[in-house]
Order: structure tokens, then sequence, then C-alpha cells
């Protein structure tokens, strides 16, 4: 399954500068709402679902080359904060939705981790 | 079937205008006089179709603007060319040939306007006018193909080049010993900020050609330390790393207000963070172990009320060691 498919099936808010997002397959998928277990647990590629929308979310995906960011139940990131993900190459996504609902579609959809994508 | 219905421009749905490639981007970034070919051959109206054949061959070209004392009045191409072949009416004057319904692009448009007249109009190629309305140029599908392609293999070989360049400190630089030593200063509150020195360091790493797991591993390491600067002290502290062929050393280190009790600190859950910082996602009391375990070695000292003092270090086995690329 491509990010491009996730973006279809779950109607997503493309907040970043739009790619080639069929050419992007994700590893695997990840929730939470607290950077220090994202770190800890997010493996590399992996899609994260969180309703956190300031600016560290950046710094994280882009340390742990995430696929995408799912910003969950309408929490807006800042211009700047787009901006930054733009010159990092960071996909913001956004949803009304809640963590819990897109969590279900994403394992409806069939994401599941790949056995090699473990943390660290 | 209409002739006009197979010019009809494709509607495209909301999912394609959204996927949008590199290659679109470019088509918006680059300009018109940047992918032309400039000061093109011209003739004039006078001109005979023979002399063009010949200065088509002669030059490689398929089409010439034709100027009439300086301004733009047609333009003939191959085609004209192969109608008064047809004809056997070389001797003629090019203003016979040439054509006259002209569309014209601006030296300074984005490559997508012509793009888009190409597509609507089927046109081989485009004369190309400054602001004053003097041809500067000339553009064909070819052209933007070329210059895109060209933009493409610059943007790959820029990073390229960097990576090349750094990977190859270590080599060219002769000593006993060497090293390179990269410092932060992070401000205590800056939230802004967050996660920027690490991700310097975390590309740094990536150009001087270290495995790509190594990168990761700094960088998760040092943001948890950065975010800990900033968060926790009281006036920002310094964050060093040392890059040897072998080993990364990182020294984070901070003048107040220091951890009141360090075994405390190191266990998973344990945090002092605000209900503010907790609102941003930090404060999971899990900063110090997720960096232990993304280091081979750590040594945290702390006197409270006088700072904190914290020593990583990373070791690189030699088929993974920082300049011999990967």
């Amino acid at each position: 399954m491509n990010l491009q498919q996730v973006i279809d099936a779950l109607n997503l808010k493309v907040y970043t500068t739009s790619r080639d997002f069929s050419a992007i397959e994700p590893s695997c998928g990840y929730a939470s709402d607290l950077l220090s277990c994202v770190m800890a647990g997010a493996s590399k590629h992996s899609i994260w679902v969180t309703l956190q929308a300031h600016g560290n979310i950046v710094a994280v995906a882009t340390l742990l080359d995430l696929t995408a960011v799912i910003i969950t139940e309408n929490a807006l990131p800042d211009e700047s904060i787009i901006e930054k993900a733009n010159e990092e190459g960071v996909t913001l996504l956004g949803t009304a939705h809640s963590s819990f609902y897109v969590i279900g579609k994403l394992w409806e959809l069939g994401l599941r981790c790949k056995p090699e994508a473990e943390p660290i | 079937m209409p002739p006009d219905s197979l010019f009809q421009r494709k509607t495209l749905t909301q999912a394609e205008t959204e996927n949008i490639t590199r290659v679109e981007e470019l088509a918006y970034e680059l300009k018109v006089e940047e992918v032309m070919t400039p000061s093109p051959v011209t003739v004039s109206p006078q001109t005979s179709m023979s002399a063009v054949l010949e200065l088509f061959r002669q030059n490689r070209i398929s089409g010439a603007p034709v100027l009439d004392s300086g301004k733009l009045v047609g333009l003939v191409s191959i085609e004209d060319l192969l109608k008064c072949l047809q004809k056997a009416d070389l001797e003629s004057a090019t203003s016979r040939y040439m054509s006259t319904r002209l569309l014209t692009v601006k030296a300074s448009d984005p490559v997508i306007e012509a793009l888009k007249l190409f597509v609507s109009s089927h046109y081989g190629r485009m004369p190309v006018l400054n602001n004053s309305g003097n041809l500067v140029g000339i553009l064909t599908k070819g052209d933007i193909t070329s210059g895109i392609l060209h933009a493409i293999e610059h943007d790959y070989h820029e990073e390229e080049v960097r990576r090349y360049r750094a990977s190859h400190l270590f080599e060219d630089i002769e000593s006993d010993r060497s090293s390179l030593i990269l410092r932060y200063n992070i401000k205590q509150g800056d939230f802004t900020h967050g996660g920027a020195a690490s991700s310097a360091i975390k590309r740094a790493l990536l150009r001087l050609g270290a495995n790509p797991q190594i990168a990761r591993r700094t960088g998760i390491a040092v943001y948890e330390a950065e975010m800990n600067l900033i968060i926790h002290t009281t006036n920002g502290g310094i964050i060093r790393v040392e890059i040897e062929p072998n080993q990364i050393s990182i020294t984070i280190s901070d003048d107040g207000p220091g951890i009141e009790d360090v075994n405390l600190a190191m266990r998973p859950g344990y945090s002092t963070a605000t209900e503010t910082v907790r609102e941003l996602g930090f404060g999971a009391g899990m900063g110090l172990v997720n960096l232990q375990r993304c280091v081979d070695s750590m040594r945290l000292e702390s006197v409270y009320g006088r700072g904190t003092n914290l020593r990583l270090k990373i070791f690189l086995s030699d088929k993974e060691s920082v300049g011999e690329g990967s």
C-alpha cells in the first residue's frame, strides 16, 4: 500500500507540498502524543498518528525518517511549521477524525509492520 | 469525432493535482529564459526559402523567427519548407510561407505557462519576448525537457558534491589524529528551534558518509539531550559533537539547575516536566532512557544547583566508519 492510497482512503488533507505519494511505501505505523515514546518506538518510514501539531513533530519526523505524520482531530499546524516541514521534506497530513479512527482505518487498509521495520 | 475534441484539455482530478512531482515543481520554478535558446538564428521576410533551407541545414534547426527591421512578424518552420518544396517554389520569399498567427511567451514567465500553450496550441516552437516586446529567444518542447533534466541533475549533483567533499575530509587531511568538532548553543525555552541542532548533526554525519543507522541513532540521542536543555535548564547549554573516523563523542553541558537524583531521573516514566510542557508531548519520562539505548556509552554527572554534564559515545566499526562513504 502506498501513501497516496492512504490519503485517498482516509480523505486526508495534505498540508505540505504535494509530491509523488504513490511512490512512497510506509513500512509501519506508530501512534502516540508523547514525543519520547515516538522517538523510542517509531521505526523508519512509519506513518505517525498524533494530535500534536507543534513544530517539534517536524524535528521528530525528520530524525526518525518518518514517511508522514497524520495530525488528527483537526489540530492545525502553523504556517511556520508547514514551511519547516517542507524544508525538511516531511509530509504533514490532517483529518477531523480521532487517532483511534485513523489507526483502525490504517489497520483495515492492511498497514502492518514489515519484519525489518524494527526501531533503531 | 470533431477535430476539437482531440485537443480538449483533460480536466485534472483532485488526486492528480495533488500528485505533483519534482518535475512539475520545476515547471513552476524555472523561468522560460532559463531553458530557451537565446539569440536564435533569424531571417527576414525577404529571405528566399532556399536560403532558409540552407540555414536550417547548417544550423541543424527546424524553425526560425522572422524579423522585419527588428520587429517579429512571423515564424518559419520545417513544415513551411515542406509545403514550399512540394510546390517546387524555393525561390519565393519567406513572407509567403511563414506563419503569422503567432503565439509568444515572455522570458520571465514560468515554464508551466509555455507548457500550457504548447499543449493547447500544438505549436512546435514559440518566440520568446522580453518585457519591451523584443525577441530574445526561441523555445521548443525539447528545450523545456532538457532544461528540466538539467535542473534535476543539478539538484542531485549539489548534494552529491557536498557528500563527496565531506566524505573525503578525513582522507584528505593528514594528521596522527583528526577530528571534526561541531558546537551548538541551545537556548532555554526555545521550542521553535527544538530539534534543529540534532537534525543538523544527523545531516552532517550523512554527508560525512556515516552509516544511516548510526546517523539516526545519533540524531535521536542528541534530540533528547537538546530538548532537555530547552525544557529543563536555567540558561540553556552547549552541545559539542566530536567526530573521528572511529567514534562520535558528544558532550552536552549546562550550568543549572542540575539533577537532584540522577538514579530517579534515569527511571523510565519519571519526569519533572511542567504541565505546559507535557501538553506539548514532552515529559514522558523516557528521554534519558531513549538516549542510553541509542549510544554505546553514557556518563551522566550532575551537581544539583551547579549543572549537568552528559557524555555520550557512539563507536563506528571499521565497516561503518565515517569518511569511508557508504
